[in-house]
């Protein structure tokens, strides 16, 4: 970027119409709206919890007879900008294509912002076994963990799915759902470290970050942002201490906060944000963040994106059938069809973020070779292995480790 | 109700049905009002009452009907720093946006002439922007390299070298937003007091200085209470300031329910805290007015 953009938010709204759109890059504008989404989901919580307690425990859901033969349909909900769109026309490239070849119409829509909030939405109906109207949603690993264990999700049948098998083996045994029983990844991305270059040269005299270390160093003092999406800050928190946090114990989650909280109350940390770290990290406010790869990655040249050597987070978003999905053929359907390598690169390109699919990378060569070359779509083994996937928690630690997180970030 | 009190009198009969028509119209035409406050106003804050007494299954986000006190308990241990960042920042932005308004309705009201219209409209005129876009622009407003923070570095005037993400920016953030909620009332009062009140004060010998004291002030009173009330009340329950604009010691209470009912699943606690907050402010409202000696609001 030559030129001094007008706005964060302006600039955002440029480089988005600029590059394509990617999901996150996206929410940090949704953001604003978010706020707003999330003061009314404040005001229809209060009933949501009240009909939550009436009940106890969830009841056994009714089984659902499976539509699929006689409607030639299905409902796929999805996070904004996180599949193949024609800029001109609106229209989803790859949907189009499945439609025409298998005669299933998708209806597809971009209603999940956050998870919890999605979750939130739909949780009374998943709990008394009514129907959510969708029957495929994504959802991060913990938040499809939690409806895994909750028994609101329904087994795959993978005999229907051949393509399946083209899930990259790292994927394959994922502490909630070891197989892949009930779920299939939809795209990856990091929890690393991302930084201002000519900033942080100026600051550190160097252009590049490889440690979480050197973000606590007092020249940054104020200047550094974390991610409020705790398993990724705690993550790299806790790896960088020497734990793993894919098998970590209480002691060791402790021992992260205390070190979080000591940052927090010394004030080297301005904010732990959602999305809109990237509008400071653009305006100059921030040199140094814990950032998502995405982002990063289409901030362009003047920014820095690596994982901390003591190793980085890899989130991954998953494709689930509720268990009251009356569309379940259908579904299955269209992720076979996503786990065609073909398909899979198609998407990626528009996207940019990791694919799961193996094969994805060759089928990426043919539509943009540099972009099969690119760490952050398609990583390789030194930056896998340099990647922690964060333990699944039951919901009780999940509550707990939030309010230890939350409380050390000023709750 | 003046339309009542014949009906109570006991008037003649043939007097008395007509009356008794338009009392029952009158009421026909409440309808819609208390229908609405009933359904919108009334139910959510009994179920938000009866969920604030809510105890725990065991299962995180799942609660049972209950007279768990202890919630109450709980939200004020653990969130009285944010009771109290609240009400402070709060009345800080109110303050700062009396002294910012009073001199700009005062203006609008009296020395404005034929552009009153015109600056009324352009005070009203931000609104027409959603509150978050407004706060996200004090982002830019107030960013690092921005002219404001690098002037006031220049200065030497920023002892942390930055505004976005400090306290005042989170007050800056409040008195700006509710600035019209002042303006507006103020502008009210003045513009009903009659110029040549002033005069009088003139001609008996009143500097400017005490006719201001000892007629327009007292005068402006009832603007100045709403104007006040409506600033403050908003502001310490606002948490969009606080997340935009503050940084991790910046929270503010409404963060706190936000974060319970989004975050912890927590709507006992989450419930309890709005209960709380909505205990103190008629309580330090009632303070107020009987200190500021006004029971004429606008």
């Amino acid at each position: 970027m030559g030129k001094r953009p007008l706005s964060p938010e302006a600039a955002a709204v440029l480089a988005m119409s600029r590059s394509g759109l990617s999901r996150r890059r996206l929410l940090q504008v949704a953001g604003i709206t978010g706020v707003a989404a999330t003061a009314a989901a404040c005001g229809a919580g209060s009933g949501g919890g009240g009909t939550a307690s009436s009940s106890g425990a969830a009841p056994e859901p009714a089984p659902v007879q499976d539509l699929s033969d006689s409607e030639k349909f299905l409902n796929w909900a999805n996070w904004p900008l996180y599949i193949d769109v024609n800029d001109e026309t609106g229209a989803y490239p790859t949907l189009e294509a499945f439609t025409a070849a298998t005669g299933i119409t998708v209806n597809y829509t971009e209603d999940i912002n956050d998870n919890n909030e999605f979750f939130a939405k739909v949780r009374a109906q998943l709990e008394s076994g009514q129907s959510i109207d969708r029957d495929i949603v994504v959802l991060t690993d913990w938040m499809a963990a939690l409806w895994i264990q909750s028994g609101f999700a329904v087994k795959l049948d993978k005999s229907s799915m051949p393509n399946a098998a083209n899930l990259l083996p790292n994927y394959i045994d994922v502490s909630f759902d070891p197989g892949r029983e009930y779920s299939l990844p939809w795209f990856s991305g990091f929890g690393c470290l991302g930084w201002n270059k000519a900033l942080l040269q100026e600051a550190l005299g160097t252009d590049t970050l490889t440690s979480l270390s050197q973000m606590w160093d007092p020249k940054l003092k104020g200047r550094i942002t974390l991610l409020s999406e705790m398993r990724d800050t705690m993550g790299v928190i806790m790896a960088a201490q020497g734990a793993d946090p894919s098998n970590f114990t209480d002691d060791q989650f402790q021992a992260g906060i205390a070190e979080l909280q000591a940052q927090i109350d010394s004030g080297q940390v301005r904010q732990v944000a959602g999305n809109d770290y990237v509008a400071a990290l653009e305006t100059g406010d921030v040199i140094a963040v814990i950032g998502w790869s995405g982002d990063m990655f289409q901030l362009g040249e003047d920014f820095g994106v690596g994982l901390p050597d003591t190793g980085g987070m890899l989130w991954t978003d998953n494709m689930l059938i509720p268990s009251v999905a009356t569309h379940k053929k259908n579904a299955e359907a269209v992720m076979n069809y996503y786990y065609d390598p073909k398909v899979a690169a198609e998407v990626a390109a528009y996207v940019q973020y990791v694919s799961p699919v193996n094969g994805a990378k060759e089928a990426m060569a043919a539509i943009d070779p540099a972009l099969a070359d690119n760490q952050w779509i398609f990583p390789n083994e030194a930056t896998l292995d340099n990647s922690y996937v964060f333990m699944t928690l039951t919901p009780e630690q999940d509550i707990a480790y939030q309010r230890e997180f939350q409380k050390a970030i000023g709750m | 109700m003046p339309a009542l009190a014949p009906v109570a009198g006991g008037a003649k009969v043939s007097v008395g049905a007509g009356v008794q028509r338009r009392a029952r119209t009158a009421y026909l035409l409440l309808l819609p009002g208390i229908a609405w406050l009933g359904l919108f106003f009334v139910v959510p804050l009994v179920s938000l009452f009866f969920t604030s007494l809510q105890s725990p299954t065991g299962t995180p986000g799942v609660y049972q009907p209950g007279f768990e006190a202890a919630n109450y308990l709980t939200a004020i241990s653990d969130y009285w720093p944010q009771f109290v960042k609240s009400f402070i920042y709060s009345g800080i932005a109110t303050v700062l946006a009396l002294v910012i308004a009073y001199p700009l309705a005062y203006f609008i009201a009296f020395k404005a002439g034929k552009w009153r219209a015109l600056l009324l409209v352009l005070v009203v005129a931000p609104f027409f922007a959603s509150f978050l876009l407004r706060t996200y622009a004090w982002r830019t407003i107030l960013a690092d390299e921005g002219f404001i923070t690098s002037t006031l570095n220049a200065l030497h005037l920023l002892p942390e070298g930055r505004i976005l993400n400090t306290p005042i920016a989170v007050i800056t953030g409040l008195s700006y937003n509710f600035l019209p909620f002042m303006i507006l009332p103020l502008y009210a009062a003045l513009e009903r007091i009659d110029p040549r009140l002033i005069e009088a004060a003139g001609d008996l010998y009143a500097s400017p200085f005490t006719g201001f004291r000892k007629v327009v002030w007292p005068l402006s009173l009832p603007g100045v209470v709403a104007g006040t009330l409506l600033t403050f009340i908003p502001a310490s329950g606002d948490y969009i300031n606080a997340t935009l604009l503050g940084s991790p010691q910046d929270r503010m209470v409404g963060n706190a329910i936000q974060i319970n009912f989004l975050q912890f699943r927590d709507y006992p606690v989450a419930s309890a805290l709005s209960f709380i907050l909505m205990a103190i402010i008629p309580a330090l409202v009632f303070v107020y007015i009987r200190r500021a000696g006004t029971e004429d609001l606008v």
